[in-house]
């Protein structure tokens, strides 16, 4: 192959007077940043509808019902941009000038990304509460608690625990969800890769780094869970007893 | 927000229609491939010799760990590059065609795991009966195990579908011309955003939201057998 290989290029300086691999560790930065900050939006939303989904209480049911199809089903570039050139242009005019102008790309960035992954964790948490025998919440109604103390102290610990699996590989995704975000201008990971590619053709050996980076954010996270997941298994449940 | 102006819409609908026709053919082509594929990867995945094991598990690990925007630009970028080698000649592929290869080989490692919890979930007794007709290994598999399977993983497969059908709107890293592709190019024009995305969200929301109701019916039906 007349490919030529020059890993020394990584060293050179770019026209903005940082180095090459000062890029890379720049993208990796936003990349960590902009998933993290997601994750969180995402959690904590998702916990909420998915706890709607299964109340008793009809429309809080199809108030969450009607959020998870509406952002399951409309692909994540697609809603990016929607938060970015058409939500400004529908509000009032005052806000969505404020929000052209001032608000940061990577706030609307990480609420687009937010909002869509807290769709996927709202599924999580439900089928988690579900999972639990009836009889868990008729306990704690017995016990005095109120219908949300339920949630609190007996229903909640528990269905964490039980999709805890399935969290770890939706906040592995978001990783690799957040290079989309590129689209929307946050100079994360995949942007520096593109910019990187324009700028030296070295494609593959920007190639082989970048795929490592995301690779290693991957493990990192996955790890950072199988931590949590041991230090809150439950005895006595299958999972609880073996397991990685 | 001034007024929704539908005009934008009729105007470029044949550009628009390309665009999603493009999409559906990226998205048919990409499943039927990929489970091709899938099937295969989950056939060696399970078989007892180790490097077709280790093979097929270091490639769905691979794909499953690398975000598909970055795969989407390395196949584009590389693919060329390795035609060259294999041939010594430049044969230009242009987005569009790159496209349909990276989506095949991309969907294969979801569509693989997705089978091989299929082939799983065959009673084992299924395989033995199978050897006991006096069927080989492959006449086991095509003809006992792999459509049960695939009976069993009917409704899985066809909602990794309606994921990858919403993947393909990815391909604007490349700047190919799919459904959202189309839209964007026409909003660069006549910088109607709002019209054009809302049409693009709009029309995936009806045909994915659609599908999966489809696919929720087809999962009752198939459930029923044991």
């Amino acid at each position: 192959m007349n490919y030529h290989w020059d890993w020394q290029f990584f060293f050179q300086e770019a026209d903005d007077g940082l180095k090459y691999y000062e890029w890379v560790i720049s993208g990796l930065g936003w990349t960590t940043a902009v998933s993290l900050a997601s994750l969180a939006v995402a959690l904590l939303l998702g916990s909420v509808l998915g706890v709607m989904r299964t109340t008793p209480k009809r429309w809080l049911v199809a108030i969450g019902d009607t959020y998870v199809d509406l952002f399951r089903n409309i692909p994540l570039i697609v809603q990016l941009f929607l938060w970015f050139f058409v939500v400004p242009e529908l509000v009032p005019d005052k806000i969505g000038i404020w929000m052209k102008q001032d608000l940061p790309y990577i706030v609307t960035a990480v609420v687009g990304l937010g909002l869509y992954t807290a769709a996927r964790i709202a599924e999580q948490v439900k089928s988690g509460i579900n999972a639990l025998p009836r009889g868990q919440r008729f306990a704690g109604l017995a016990l005095g608690f109120t219908e949300w103390q339920t949630y609190r102290y007996v229903r909640l610990p528990m269905a964490y625990r039980i999709v805890l699996p399935a969290l770890t590989s939706e906040s592995m995704n978001i990783f690799k969800n957040s290079a989309v975000t590129y689209a929307v201008g946050i100079l994360e990971l995949y942007f520096q890769y593109k910019q990187i590619i324009e700028k030296t053709s070295q494609v593959l050996e920007i190639t082989i780094v970048v795929t490592m980076a995301y690779f290693m954010l991957a493990f990192v996270m996955n790890r950072m869970l199988a931590f949590v997941e041991k230090r809150t298994r439950v005895p006595g449940l299958i999972s609880g007893t073996g397991g990685k | 927000m001034s007024d929704f102006d539908f005009s934008v819409i009729t105007a470029n609908w044949h550009f628009l229609a390309e665009g999603l026709r493009y999409t559906l053919q990226v998205t048919v082509t990409a499943m039927i491939g990929g489970i091709i594929i899938g099937t295969l990867l989950a056939l060696m995945r399970l078989s007892s010799i180790k490097p077709l094991q280790w093979f097929a598990a270091g490639y769905v690990n691979f794909f499953r760990s690398v975000p598909l925007v970055q795969v989407i630009l390395a196949v584009y970028l590389i693919l060329p590059l390795l035609l060259q080698f294999l041939t010594g000649k430049m044969i230009p592929i242009g987005a569009e065609n790159s496209a349909y290869f990276t989506f095949t080989i991309f969907e294969a490692a979801y569509y693989s795991e997705i089978m091989r919890s299929g082939i799983q979930s065959v009673p084992r007794g299924q395989i033995g009966a199978g050897y006991a007709l006096g069927f080989t290994y492959g006449q086991t598999m095509r003809l006992v195990v792999l459509p049960q399977a695939f009976r069993n993983m009917l409704p899985v497969l066809l909602t990794q579908t309606i994921v990858l059908f919403q993947d393909v709107s990815l391909v604007y890293a490349i700047g190919a011309t799919d459904f959202f592709g189309a839209a964007d190019k026409i909003t660069q024009r006549d910088l109607r955003p709002v019209e054009m995305y809302t049409t693009v969200a709009v029309v995936y929301f009806v045909i994915c939201f659609a599908l999966s109701r489809l696919v929720k019916r087809l999962q009752a039906r198939i459930a029923i057998i044991r």
